[in-house]
């Protein structure tokens, strides 16, 4: 039998064009343009946790054929259009993960981005502040950074301690981790600790949380600084409900920096047994003429609905999730 | 036999954990936006019944265990074992204490249950949804009572207690829900 109707109701749908309006007013408001970037492009995400779906043209321009990834989000696009002299622009875009469902994913899914010339991620937070509190009527948002984060809810220094700590603190709060575990890989064990044990505390009582200055190694695309005898990343997510909801960036400007770490994330795919992912040399390219100082940040606009409307199931936020698409 | 990945875990799949046959009651997929995913499992395990947590890195697999449900005809009972014959097949099992548990106080002689296997040996037996059972004891009613409210203990023929209305009396027939050991209704005698 045909499932053809959508999974969302047309109440629902209604509600969702709304928030788009809002956010639109949003934007424009602050003088902020809309603009909008390819979502099949030349090159894709190295990051070894993400996997672009692929796909190929061929016709004119490419009789021989084109490898064209399916962007996971429409950052790099928008920092070329920062970089040619857009000043503060905002994208709600399609993006696509390969492998991500479940009740909080779809693999293709609605992404809010934006990007404020000038901004550092703290400018951000706050404005990211404002819209959670409008959209979803939320008290001021708390801030903690990522080490008081572990140390208040675990007891736990993450900048400092070892695999072997990590571990044993799972195997003392009971929690059944996997066996594939890397003793190799500290950020997969902190990402273990931080999914299962922390997350779901986060952002409750209608207060948001933010949680900043996370460990280097997990900084992908922020500029990092030195605290003491650690370096963080300046980055920062928001958590609503045990939600993950937006993540965001003071934006790395450095060309050579940056090629370094897309190097790095191939060589970790590689180890991995992941196919290497086509560098965006256009990116390094715009780096290196110039990306004004700036911030920006993602946040999930299906999820943000969801939240809004009190729905624990994305099919319910979306016409036609994955197996009616 | 199979082997299945997180990819293909979804509830009611049969696999292997730590030695024992479980089935997956919920698979919830987890994963940080720049991070590892995983997938935390509730499954069930089959033979002590107990629900255990585990979680997977995305990716991950388990072996299949060879499970699967039969409807079998329940014959009788030897004072040690529990005798049933497959209804397709016509093999027959005997199936011991500790796999048949507390499913042995609704087992009527030719009632059809479904008993799980594991590797061909028994490992559960699911009574009928509904039976219908005499009853062998239960205090007299008070005079003019209604089916309406209190109720009093009463035992059946295989042994369960189940509450009855007061007007019900020993010897009558009942139809009980097995899995609320509820009492439904009075049943004529044919």
């Amino acid at each position: 039998m045909s499932n053809w109707q959508p999974t969302a109701s047309i109440a629902s749908l209604k509600a969702r064009a709304k928030l788009l309006a809002t956010l639109r007013a949003f934007f424009a408001a602050r003088e902020v343009m809309e603009v909008e970037t390819p979502q099949a492009c030349r090159a894709g995400v190295t990051a070894p946790y993400l996997d672009n779906f692929t796909t190929h043209y061929t016709g004119p321009l490419a009789p021989e054929g084109l490898l064209l990834y399916l962007q996971t989000s429409p950052e790099y696009a928008m920092k070329r259009l920062l970089a040619a002299g857009s000043g503060c622009i905002y994208q709600l875009a399609k993006a696509f993960r390969n492998g991500e469902a479940g009740r909080w994913h779809n693999p293709e899914f609605t992404m809010l981005e934006w990007y404020r010339v000038g901004f550092t991620h703290h400018e951000l937070m706050d404005e990211v502040d404002a819209l959670v509190q409008q959209t979803l009527k939320t008290n001021p948002t708390k801030r903690m950074s990522y080490g008081g984060t572990f140390e208040y809810y675990l007891d736990i220094d993450p900048h400092h301690a070892s695999v072997a700590e990590l571990k044993k603190h799972a195997e003392q709060t009971g929690l059944p981790y996997p066996q594939s575990m890397s003793d190799h890989n500290k950020d997969e064990w902190l990402q273990l600790l931080m999914t299962h044990l922390i997350e779901p505390q986060l952002g409750f009582d209608n207060t948001p949380v933010f949680i900043d200055d996370f460990p280097a190694s997990q900084a992908s695309l922020a500029q990092v600084r030195k605290v003491n005898d650690y370096a963080v990343g300046e980055r920062f997510e928001l958590y609503v409900n045990g939600v993950e909801l937006a993540n965001g960036f003071h934006e790395l400007t450095d060309a050579s920096e940056q090629r370094q770490r897309f190097l790095a994330d191939n060589a970790q795919r590689q180890q991995m047994g992941l196919p290497a992912v086509v560098i965006d040399e256009d990116l390094l390219a715009a780096l290196a003429s110039g990306l004004p100082a700036c911030a920006g940040v993602a946040l999930g606009f299906d999820r943000l609905f969801m939240l809004q409307q009190g729905f624990d199931d994305i099919a319910k936020a979306i016409s036609f999730p994955l197996l009616r698409a | 036999m199979a082997v299945f990945s997180t990819n293909e875990f979804k509830s009611g799949l049969k696999v292997m954990l730590d030695n024992d046959p479980c089935s997956i009651l919920e698979n919830e997929f987890v994963k940080p936006g720049k991070g590892q995913a995983f997938n935390r499992v509730k499954l069930r395990n089959l033979k002590t019944g107990r629900v255990i947590e585990r979680t997977f890195k995305s990716g991950d697999s388990l072996q299949g265990a060879d499970v699967v449900e039969v409807e079998m005809q329940y014959l009788y009972n030897d004072g040690e074992h529990w005798h049933f014959m497959a209804v397709e097949s016509f093999e027959q099992y005997s199936v011991g204490k500790e796999a048949v548990t507390d499913a042995a106080m609704w087992l009527k002689e030719q009632d059809i249950c479904t008993v799980t296997l594991w590797n061909n040996a028994p490992l559960s037996v699911t009574p009928p949804n509904f039976v219908i059972l005499r009853i062998v004891e239960t205090d007299p009613g008070l005079r003019g009572d209604t089916s309406g409210g209190g109720g009093k203990p009463a035992t059946l023929e295989t042994g369960a207690v189940v509450r009855v209305p007061l007007f019900v009396q020993t010897n009558e027939l009942i139809k009980v829900d097995t899995r609320k050991a509820e009492y439904l209704a009075r049943v004529k005698d044919e």
